[in-house]
């Protein structure tokens, strides 16, 4: 754009008018209120994905100095860069988290070339060396979260098969998968777990139809990674089947069958972002956790949860919060009988390795 | 033709009034077609209105922010322009079939397809002059477009299955069809997380158009309606299309090849539909991925509905959902609705336009027919219509 200084200009006039009263922005930094910006690929309250987002930006709205703007079912198309700058010029937001992961290529990455001054944070750990300074990510291991779920699960079954309705086919997902299936055979080797990938994000009638279609095939013990595990949770309670929730605490839709669940806690990455804006300070590039950092939660044990289930889960979580832990070890095989590792070697949650994924391990009926 | 009859009839008996009258005459007609859609609009923003005020927000704050997000500065309306351009092609896709009586509602199909191919004859293109590559992949993209949505006309024109019905499950076919390539045979490998084809390239992307900072798909949006509006209203072909689209027997009759300007007429609104997915590859992602499928196809529908299927009208109209769609994000910031808001009016405005489809010949002010029955029944000499 051309015209972009006049624009811009005329623009933050408006924002201050309208935001900040008639007070200049420059002229009043301390006393300006940083504005951060968020934005949601879906609905805010989807019992998923975007909820736990919007979940922590709700608690932000607390904090002193902090002002609060969203916008929701934003499509990862050249739209979302519209929304940034909206926010950029129209709300005066200096910080921003687009959070959905198609957000950030090429979109995240023109608008915060454009706008060397503001700081965007994208949720999915991609920003590298060569991105722009003012970019970065963030992550959570939330495949610890579904072991734990897989331990739990592992107490529920009767019939030792548990299934697992999937988005798609790719290192994240096969992460929680396998992760899933180990931490249920960590308890019972003889437990196997269906997998159906729907092939979209969100997609209610394929998530319908592969909950069910897992339940009739035996599974007692249904968890997801879809964005919005609502119809996932629903249908399976409905079905008589034991749910694992994800993203969020999904207990509210199926109390009674809800065991527990693996949830997303982004407020303590959103908290030191602000902090550090507030003193002045870049926000760290590249965020990435697990339980042990609070960025993972678990869900409180549902009523079906056995003593045992809960000391063996516990017992993992313990050790889990110490950090480092390896739910990849070897010797582990595929399902397709490939060695994925010998013997004596592991990969921890960090391990680069678990970026790649692709593969399903030994015991999960599904393929790639 | 039989409204003008009556006028000219009476034209000859006062020659007197005759000019001033055929003026009036046509220009009645004309405004008929832009009053009524445009009355329709304004009663659905009115009801929106209602429903705003039912919910305790207040109406004129949604016009002002409409204004602002959608028209009122620069960059308001650069972002409506943006999301205009794939909406005028899709709604091409929509309204050049509907001519010819057909509901065509499985653009979005060809959007994927027509963006993948385009992704796809990229990399064999590669080294080439961005001067041949450029037009060769769009050439694909319209080709794939064709050749998805032309096979919806020969269904129907040769095998007699529902076009509406149809178009629909082949885009649902082409949607799986292409996730199926991104995320197997034409998959990046570095796409480790989003499945994507291989770039472009910067050498075969698009840039903005000057001055207003859209992309030239928004230019070539509207170029091709008006190509389809000249095509359909000042040829012989549009003609016999609009003939066949009127009455399928009166045309069989006259001779006309009604299966083969079905498969044609589908075929080019399936080829600008692919140039939708094929600006959204080339000019604004640089690869085909699974967002291609982001719901142009059916925004689409709706902007040719509100048209009534008049190529030139879709530039408005695709302007003014555009601008709707720009300013949602400070309807939901500024008013704390939720998104759905916007889905909400474009739902009562569809609504509404198509009510008001009923109207047309009713009004006496627009209908000069009207006017002579009533002078004819005043001089007690009844006009024969």
């Amino acid at each position: 754009m051309a015209q972009l200084p006049f624009t811009r200009r005329r623009l933050l006039g408006t924002a201050a008018l309208v935001g900040l009263g008639s007070v200049a922005r420059s002229q009043a930094q301390a006393a300006t209120p940083l504005t951060v910006g968020f934005i949601y690929v879906g609905p805010k309250d989807d019992y998923g994905y975007n909820q736990a987002h919007a979940q922590a930006a709700k608690a932000l709205k607390g904090l002193s100095g902090v002002e609060i703007t969203e916008e929701e079912r934003v499509p990862e198309t050249n739209a979302v860069e519209k929304t940034m700058e909206s926010m950029i010029n129209l709300d005066g937001a200096t910080l921003l988290f687009p959070t959905s992961f198609g957000y950030y290529s090429p979109y995240l990455l023109a608008e915060a070339r454009k706008n060397p001054k503001i700081q965007f944070r994208h949720c999915g750990g991609l920003w590298t060396e060569k991105d722009p300074p003012n970019a970065g990510s963030y992550f959570g291991y939330i495949a610890q979260g579904q072991y734990l779920n897989g331990i739990v699960a592992a107490y529920a079954t009767k019939s030792k098969k548990v299934g697992f309705v999937a988005a798609k086919p790719i290192p994240q997902v096969l992460n929680n998968v396998n992760a899933f299936l180990l931490g249920a055979r960590s308890v019972d080797p003889s437990i196997t777990c269906q997998v159906i990938f729907t092939g979209e994000w969100s997609l209610a009638v394929k998530e319908a139809e592969a909950t069910n279609a897992l339940v009739d095939g035996g599974a007692d013990v249904i968890t997801c990674h879809v964005d919005s595990p609502k119809v996932v949770v629903e249908t399976a309670a409905r079905r008589g089947a034991f749910v694992c929730g994800y993203h969020v605490d999904q207990s509210p839709l199926a109390p009674q069958k809800y065991l527990t669940g693996a949830e997303w806690n982004w407020l303590p990455i959103y908290k030191d972002a602000i902090a550090a804006m507030q003193a002045g300070k870049v926000p760290a590039h590249f965020v990435r956790g697990g339980l042990a950092d609070g960025y993972v939660t678990m869900s409180p044990y549902g009523p079906a949860v056995s003593d045992g289930a809960r000391r063996n889960a516990d017992a993992v979580k313990a050790a889990m919060l110490k950090g480092g832990y390896e739910i990849i070890k070897g010797p582990l095989k595929d399902n397709a009988g490939r060695e994925v590792l010998p013997a004596g070697k592991a990969y921890p949650e960090k391990a680069a390795e678990m970026e790649t994924t692709n593969y399903l391990v030994d015991g999960v009926r599904g393929s790639v | 033709m039989v409204a003008d009859a009556a006028p000219s009839k009476l034209a000859a008996e006062r020659p007197d009034a005759a000019f001033g009258l055929q003026i009036r005459a046509w220009l009645a007609r004309r405004l008929e077609a832009v009053a009524i859609p445009v009355g329709a609009a304004l009663l659905g923003f009115l009801l929106f209105g209602l429903f705003l005020a039912a919910l305790g927000k207040s109406p004129l704050q949604l016009v002002e922010i409409v204004w602002r997000g959608g028209f009122g500065s620069p960059f308001a309306l650069g972002n409506s322009l943006q999301r205009a351009a794939p909406l005028l092609f899709a709604a091409l896709c929509v309204a050049l079939p509907a001519r010819l009586g057909l509901v065509v509602i499985g653009g979005e199909g060809a959007i994927v397809l027509g963006g993948l191919a385009a992704a796809a004859a990229a990399q064999p293109l590669a080294g080439l002059p961005a001067a041949l590559a450029v037009p060769l992949m769009a050439g694909a993209a319209a080709l794939t477009g064709a050749v998805w949505i032309g096979a919806v006309g020969w269904l129907q024109a040769f095998r007699n299955v529902n076009a509406t019905i149809a178009s629909l499950l082949l885009s649902y076919i082409a949607i799986a069809l292409a996730n199926h390539l991104i995320e197997g045979p034409l998959r990046d490998p570095a796409s480790l997380n989003k499945p994507s084809t291989l770039p472009v390239g910067d050498a075969f992307m698009l840039g903005p158009m000057p001055m207003i900072g859209v992309h030239w798909g928004l230019g070539c949006g509207i170029l091709a309606c008006v190509i389809a509006y000249v095509l359909m209203d000042r040829t012989t072909l549009g003609f016999a299309a609009r003939i066949a689209g009127g009455n399928v027997r009166a045309a069989q009759i006259q001779g006309l090849p009604v299966g083969r300007l079905i498969v044609g007429f589908t075929a080019l609104g399936g080829a600008f539909a692919a140039l939708a997915g094929y600006f959204e590859v080339a000019a604004v992602q640089g690869t085909a991925n699974g967002t291609l499928a982001a719901g142009y196809g059916y925004t689409g529908i709706l902007v040719a509905f509100l048209a009534r299927q008049n190529p030139l009208a879709i530039v408005p109209v695709a302007c003014l959902l555009g601008g709707i769609e720009a300013s949602s994000g400070l309807i939901q910031r500024r008013m704390q609705l939720p998104d759905a808001t916007v889905l909400v009016l474009e739902g009562l405005l569809f609504l509404v336009v198509l009510l008001s489809e009923t109207l047309y010949g009713r009004f006496k002010l627009f209908n000069p027919h009207l006017w002579a029955e009533k002078r004819a029944a005043a001089s007690a000499t009844p006009v024969p219509a």
